[in-house]
């Protein structure tokens, strides 16, 4: 199959960029979207031309590596994955595919479609951990946790910090990702023990990092390759008003 | 376990405050419309209800709302024109394409305007507010209710306006379309906002949200509409008896 690409093109952090148009021959169905830029890729360095820069990694869904925004859509058309995971089957033939790098003022841009997601990072380094000391490991049955409680932690659990959620938003929030890692710590016990802080710290670094505010158009979730619930972003708020209501 | 410093008017004390303040001002909502209703029982009723409300702790209930309805907005403005600033600052650059995902998104043309929504439905408020409560009352004239009572025709002053002019029952009418828009996305949203919504819940959240919007609108959207269509039998200066006079004329209409 052929398609028809218009990839953001971009030299670097404070140079302007643009759209640029390119066609590619031969793409098999089954392929993989980012198979088809490797093959672009391939054709424009014997071209002689500069590739485009883009991220992957494991390209199985499960590192949060990988992250564009195809015809508008974080992670492109298909849901519940990611775009490593898009294939070009879910085109048409011919079809004209517009690529953009995740647009937002916390996710400084690098060069073509690779962005700096590192604000991610300095959010998790302010309460995205345990930082009690729990002393040798004890017996995995020691303490009881309820079966839905143990289901609804694992599913918060599951982000992989893609930011898909702040390139989908129309504010650009990262209320999605805070919620899902706050959530994730407080439905279960081991994450109880500081759960006041980690929720005022990780916020305050949120609203630092130059997020957007959350405005719950739920379109995060729409894009989540994990599919993670908008009902985490509510539990961050009922967890920092339980902070707030204790710091009286 | 708290360290003060980490407690700043944060982006979620803003949704907080915003969720707080919507549902309060949809609650005053419903108390209105049930009391609008009276309109339909007559002068006497809907009257003696006004004069209730105005002398009902030798006024001091009224005066403590009214501070409050004006405290609910103006936080409810700040905090959403806000959430709406850090918008543009937080996505310099737009998307060449924009669509949407489809899905479990809730993003739909209310969830969008909410803004514009928003600032329609404040200038309804200042005009509705210029013509009803800052009417010329002495003009209108009192009313002697059955108790010997004499109470503003705050009824001759409503009935009044809606039957002189169709142009008038129009502006509500529109004024209301935009209600139902903003509370379509306004009323789960602000559930969510206060953090009450749960994975269990959220999608009934959703729906009654929308529900109560609709119900809330089309009442006050027909309210206006119902007093000009009864104009003949909805006089301002008829007796208790008006309502069945209205009846009498409205339900054939209804019928064909």
């Amino acid at each position: 199959m052929k398609v028809n690409l218009r990839i953001w093109r971009q030299p670097g952090p404070h140079a302007p960029g643009r759209l640029v148009d390119y066609s590619i021959d031969g793409i098999d169905p089954s392929q993989s979207f980012l198979e088809m830029l490797d093959a672009l890729n391939e054709k424009l360095i014997k071209e002689g031309k500069e590739p485009v820069a883009f991220e992957s990694d494991c390209r199985e869904g499960i590192c949060g590596n990988c992250g564009l925004v195809i015809n508008g859509v974080a992670h492109g058309p298909k849901a519940a994955c990611t775009t490593c995971e898009v294939r070009m089957r879910q085109f048409e033939d011919g079809q004209t595919i517009t690529v953009e790098p995740f647009r937002a003022k916390a996710f400084p841009m690098i060069k073509d479609l690779v962005v700096n997601r590192s604000a991610f990072d300095r959010i998790m380094s302010k309460g995205g951990f345990v930082a009690v000391n729990s002393g040798s490991a004890q017996d995995a049955n020691l303490q009881p946790i309820h079966k839905d409680d143990a289901e609804h932690a694992m599913d918060a659990a599951a982000c992989i910090g893609c930011g898909a959620c702040v390139a989908a938003c129309p504010n650009a929030s990262a209320s999605l990702f805070v919620g899902a890692k706050v959530s994730q710590y407080t439905w279960l016990p081991q994450g109880k023990v500081e759960r006041h802080g980690r929720v005022l710290k990780m916020v305050k670094q949120m609203d630092a990092e130059g997020f957007g505010d959350c405005s719950n158009h739920a379109e995060c979730e729409a894009a989540c390759p994990k599919e993670i619930s908008v009902s985490n972003i509510s539990r961050m708020r009922r967890e920092y008003t339980k902070a707030l209501l204790a710091g009286v | 376990m708290i360290n003060p410093k980490d407690i700043h008017i944060s982006s979620v004390i803003k949704k907080l405050l915003t969720g707080i303040t919507g549902l309060s001002l949809v609650m005053f909502l419903i108390a209105h419309l049930i009391g609008n209703l009276t309109l339909f029982a007559g002068p006497e009723v809907f009257n003696a209800y006004a004069q209730f409300l105005h002398h009902f702790m030798h006024g001091m209930f009224i005066r403590f709302a009214e501070i409050g309805l004006l405290g609910m907005f103006l936080i409810h403005i700040w905090s959403a024109v806000s959430v709406q600033m850090s918008k543009k600052k937080a996505r310099p650059s737009r998307y060449a394409v924009e669509a949407d995902a489809g899905g479990a998104s809730k993003k739909t043309f209310h969830s969008l305007n909410m803004l514009v929504s928003g600032g329609i439905i404040l200038l309804f408020v200042l005009v509705h507010l210029n013509h009803f409560k800052y009417a010329d009352h002495e003009a209108i004239g009192t009313m002697r209710l059955s108790n010997g009572v004499e109470a503003f025709n705050a009824y001759k002053l409503v009935v009044g306006s809606f039957q002189a002019n169709f142009g008038y029952v129009l502006f509500y009418m529109l004024a209301m379309a935009v209600l139902c828009s903003h509370l379509m996305h306004g009323i789960w949203s602000a559930f969510q906002s206060i953090g009450f919504t749960r994975p269990s819940t959220l999608p009934y959240l959703n729906l009654a949200g929308k529900a109560i919007a609709i119900a809330l609108a089309l009442g006050f959207f027909l309210l206006p509409l119902l007093i000009f269509m009864m104009r003949g039998t909805f006089d301002p200066n008829l007796g208790p008896e008006t309502i069945r006079h209205a009846a009498n004329h409205f339900l054939p209409l209804l019928a064909g």
